[in-house]
């Protein structure tokens, strides 16, 4: 049971969509769990990583500075990286902002937006907030990535056949059918 | 009937025709030569550079290079995939492409292109264009965010519809696809009928209140690539 | 400003309402009414009977035409990397604080733009920019005062105090202070000149015989590629077609490039000359000159010469009292359009349209301008054909190597006491052209311009010839001090800014090289970027359609190659476990600067990361 390698999961600035997506391999969960044991995950609400990790699945992109740190965190900490999803290959659905200059992008959201109700009229500034960045990134454009599963979310079978393979010590090699971007 | 061509394709003999291009030769013979802005009943354009094949060695576009006799073209390494696969990222950086919530997710060419070279995620890195949508014609909408200016609704509107709805405006990174409007496409005499509403390989020009029809898993490259329908055999009997 | 709709119109009638004429009618449009309004690509669709959309793409494919006014004045400063290296920031900063705007931008008043354009073939008496078609050399800060103060009292580009330069620089019709720089002339383009003597010779021959000398004398073209003119012209004469044509490149746009700028200016004649012989050849009655926009203070010039051989009977019918053989040159004026030197996007501006190259197959030979047989063949090329035919083969391949045969004309530029023209027969190495033009501790030496290839020491024993170091005639040379991945860096600038566009790895590939290799410049870059630039510069060259994308990957290739050193001692390894592109203190600045408030994580620029 000591030697089981370690799993550690988190979502960046995502929508938790790839984490229901791990859920989604049903009753495999049981198998996985004979394959490894769990680390840092919202599964089970570990705050930060304890031992070394085999495998970090990162879910979303890096939108502020926060995302920044606990990738950094997972870098340091994982032996493979697996970036997984959409928003954590290209942006996602957040990227959609990178066109738009930040402080129009706030203005909008808090400010001006039809539909704000802001009567204090100014932008949220607590110090517990953590800063923006001035774009999304792509988890790949800020440290080395090992290995990238795209998909909105990838499916319970990618992500399967991709964590059996690497924690088998077996090169991942997706069919067709399981590269999707959607 | 025209002469008779005899090359090779990775070492396969394949007859064609005097005229024909090299992608169209292959496509009769069941050989599929991955292309995006090559489009069967439209003059050869040579955009994309997706369909680049060595003839004789050197690197040619198959879509706008002629068949000749004893040609000896290589399609299938791993060299010209490598090479394919980075043009099409180049594609897919260049632009915006949101696949979580495009309508031609999954009938897309470029996406369906991405995962038949087996593309998880791109080399380049994102260029977050801006770039425009109009959305003033009432039946059809013009999404340049997904554009990869490949000009097949500029050759279908001309040659297939006899009109000049669209056409390039810019030059370099500033290129895009204009309408004849200063208005947008609403201004123009565009039908969600003509054929060059039809000829988008992406989500760059789409007909209005008909997204999203087919359920995933059904739609044209869910479970098949691109491409299929030539090896298959189909072209050569279409 | 006069209305952009009349004026249209009236440009368009001056036309015949012709749309083969399109460049024209833009150029008027732009020069008499300052810009290509909207409303104006309405009126000339209508007056042309073409599609709007279709006007809209050529009139946004130059730089010189504007959709908006620009002021009365427009300066276009060369930002050229030569001009970079001769002070051109401080005049940057002059033009700032003299008209209070930045480049890109037209004062209040309407009277002055700032703007940037590449290389305007000045390089040898850089800095360099123009007044609308008026260039001025040599710029220094007192003279933008001075240009300034001018322009701002008299708004009278003839008020202008410009010391006029050398040889038909001061002839009334062109009153340039361009100056040749004309240091060593050679036996074929720069020997004396006495018009109609090649063309007499050439009309005594039968056609087929021209072709014949052409071969025997092994002329390549002298634009770069190397192409056996005597089998263009074969080539061309065999094509079937109701009308052929002969067409002149003086699209001289490479960086570094300005010879053809010299012949145009001391040897038109003999290139028209030229010209008309092809034109005897392959049997054409039409030629077209294209010139390039920035060299438009030629044009008066050029069409006097033009009028003076029709006069003389050596344009027009019967030529030189040769019965039935006719032959006329019209000079089709560019707009600011690198990709235009490439042929066949030439033939496509020449015809009116958007500079887009043309698919190849058909070559011009066979379906040029307007789809009928075309010859296009570098200035050079024109002139050396014409003294071929006039002094024969034997003496052309008496001068030369083996392989490339006659002189070269090469335009000398960058830090060296002798910058300018030198006409020297082919076969001279690297070395010794260095020591004609007066450069020491030279570090590196760019043959063939941005497209062409950085060299080192080690190669300047090497020959300039068609079999070694082929070149258009560009030579910059870069001595000691110069930081070459910056120039390179330049260089990719430039491509981004010219590619056309129309294919994707021109179109992206050259902007994801600049970007790659600018982190190099920025300390970003980690090793993994050196494959990368490797790689993504071998899609960009195979990959691309026309010779400007095949050749745009060259600075980074080539320097990769030459320079590695240069790569390699510029990377970033200080084991941080981000990647050296990304930095987070960049990343939060904004959002701090909005917020007032530090980064919880990665502290400020000025702060330094917490760790």
């Amino acid at each position: 049971m000591a030697n089981k390698p370690k799993l550690a999961t988190v979502s960046l600035a995502g929508c938790f969509g790839c984490h229901m997506s791990v859920l989604d391999i049903d009753d495999r969960i049981l198998e996985l769990i004979e394959l490894v044991e769990f680390d840092r995950s919202p599964i089970n609400d570990i705050k930060e990583i304890k031992g070394r990790c085999a495998v970090g699945i990162v879910e979303g992109g890096c939108c502020n500075e926060e995302n920044v740190h606990v990738l950094k965190h997972f870098r340091e900490h994982c032996d493979v990286l697996i970036s997984t999803g959409d928003c954590a290959t290209m942006g996602g659905i957040p990227a959609l902002r990178n066109t738009i200059p930040l402080q129009e992008c706030l203005e909008e959201a808090y400010l001006k937006g039809p539909t704000v109700y802001n009567p204090r009229g100014k932008l949220p500034n607590d110090p517990e907030i953590p800063l923006l960045l001035d774009k999304v990134y792509p988890c790949h454009e800020v440290v080395k990535m090992d290995y990238h599963l795209p998909g909105c979310p990838p499916s319970a079978d990618t992500l399967w056949q991709a964590l059996v393979a690497l924690l088998t010590g077996k090169p991942i090699a997706l069919p067709y059918e399981l590269i999707k971007y959607d | 009937m025209s002469a008779k061509v005899a090359f090779t394709i990775d070492g396969k003999t394949v007859q064609g025709e005097q005229g024909q291009t090299i992608l169209q030769a292959a496509a009769l013979a069941s050989i599929y030569i991955p292309h995006l802005c090559a489009m069967k009943g439209l003059s050869p354009w040579g955009s994309c550079r997706v369909c680049t094949v060595l003839v004789n060695g050197r690197p040619q576009a198959a879509c706008t290079t002629p068949v000749a006799e004893g040609a000896v073209v290589e399609n299938d390494t791993a060299e010209l995939k490598d090479l394919r696969s980075s043009l099409v990222e180049m594609l897919f950086v260049e632009g915006n492409h949101y696949c979580m919530f495009c309508e031609k997710s999954g009938n897309c060419e470029l996406q369906a292109m991405a995962y038949r070279l087996g593309i998880l995620a791109m080399r380049h890195p994102y260029m977050f264009p801006v770039r425009t949508l109009d959305a003033s014609h009432p039946d059809v909408m013009v999404e340049l965010n997904r554009c990869i200016l490949c000009a097949r609704c500029i050759r279908a509107s001309q040659e297939l519809d006899g009109k000049h709805v669209f056409d390039f405006v810019g030059r370099g990174s500033h290129r895009h696809i204009g309408v004849n409007a200063a208005t947008g496409a609403g201004g123009t005499n565009l039908k969600v009928t003509d054929k060059a509403a039809e000829a988008c390989p992406v989500g760059s020009i789409v007909k209005k209140r008909v997204g999203f029809a087919v359920p995933i898993g059904q739609r044209l490259y869910d479970s098949k690539p691109i491409g299929s329908a030539i090896e298959s055999g189909r072209a050569a009997k279409g | 400003m006069t209305d952009n709709a009349s004026v249209s119109r009236q440009i368009c009638g001056n036309f015949a309402n012709d749309k083969g004429r399109l460049m024209d009618i833009l150029l008027g449009v732009q020069a008499q009414a300052g810009c290509v309004a909207p409303e104006a690509l309405d009126e000339i669709a209508k007056s042309l009977s073409m599609s709007r959309v279709e006007v809209e793409s050529a009139a946004t494919f130059y730089a010189f035409f504007s959709g908006a006014p620009r002021g009365r004045f427009v300066i276009r400063l060369c930002n050229d990397i030569i001009d970079q290296l001769h002070g051109m920031d401080r005049i940057v900063a002059a033009f700032r604080a003299e008209l209070g705007i930045e480049f890109g931008q037209t004062t209040p008043d309407g009277l002055f733009s700032l703007e940037y354009t590449p290389c305007i073939g000045m390089s040898d008496q850089a800095p360099a920019l123009l007044i609308n078609s008026t260039v001025v050399t040599k710029v220094s800060t007192d003279m933008v005062h001075e240009i300034v103060q001018t322009l701002r009292v008299s708004k009278n580009l003839e008020q202008l105090k410009l010391t006029l330069g050398d040889g038909n620089n001061s002839h009334p019709l062109v009153r340039s202070m361009v100056n040749n720089n004309l240091r060593e002339r050679g036996a074929v383009v720069f020997a004396p000149y006495t018009p109609g003597v090649a063309l007499q010779r050439a009309l005594s021959e039968q056609p087929v015989e021209l072709i014949r000398i052409v071969k025997a004398s092994r002329l390549r073209g002298r634009g770069g590629a190397g192409f056996p003119t005597g089998m263009k012209w074969e080539f061309t004469r065999a094509a079937a077609g109701e009308r052929k044509f002969i067409v002149c490149n003086a699209d001289e746009g490479e960086p570094g490039t300005f010879k053809d700028r010299v012949i145009l200016t001391e040897a038109p004649g003999l290139m028209f000359e030229g010209m008309t012989i092809a034109g005897y050849a392959i049997g054409a009655s039409e030629g077209i000159v294209y010139l390039r926009g920035e060299y438009a203070y030629l044009l008066p010039y050029l069409e006097d010469v033009l009028a003076k051989r029709r006069a003389a009977g050596l344009l027009g019918r019967d030529i030189l009292g040769k019965s039935g053989f006719k032959f006329d040159i019209r000079i089709q004026l560019g707009a600011g359009a690198y990709v235009c030197g490439e042929e066949t996007a030439l033939l496509s501006s020449c015809e009116g349209k958007a500079g887009n190259p043309k698919t190849r197959p058909p070559f011009p030979a066979q379906k040029g301008y307007l789809d009928m047989p075309t010859v296009i063949n570098n200035v050079e090329t024109h002139c050396a054909a014409a003294r071929i035919v006039e002094n024969g083969p034997t003496w052309f391949t008496s001068m030369g190597t083996k392989s490339s045969s006659g002189t070269k004309v090469f335009s000398v530029s960058g830090d060296c006491s002798r910058p300018g023209v030198y006409e020297i027969p082919f076969g001279i190495t690297v070395e010794e052209l260095l020591t004609h033009v007066g450069a020491s501790d030279t570090i590196a030496v760019q043959v063939g311009g941005a497209s062409g290839r950085m060299i080192g020491p080690s190669e300047f024993n090497r020959p300039f010839c068609f079999d070694h170091l082929a070149t258009g005639g560009s030579v910059m040379v870069f001595g000691k001090g110069r930081d070459l991945l910056a120039i390179s860096h330049a260089f990719m600038d430039f491509f981004v800014e010219e590619s056309c566009g129309y294919c994707t790895p021109c179109r992206a590939g050259t902007r994801l090289l600049q970007e790659r290799l600018g982190r190099f410049l920025t300390g970003q870059a980690e090793s993994a970027d050196l494959d990368y630039l490797e790689k993504t510069g071998k899609t960009v060259k195979t990959a691309s359609r026309c010779g400007l994308g095949q050749t745009a990957a060259n600075p980074i290739l080539g320097t990769l190659q030459s320079f590695r050193p240069e790569y390699e001692r510029r990377i970033k390894t200080n084991g941080s476990v981000f990647l050296p592109s990304f930095d987070p203190r960049k990343a939060v600045a904004v959002a701090s600067s909005i917020a007032g408030r530090e980064s919880e994580q990665f502290g400020t620029q000025k702060g330094g990361v917490k760790q």
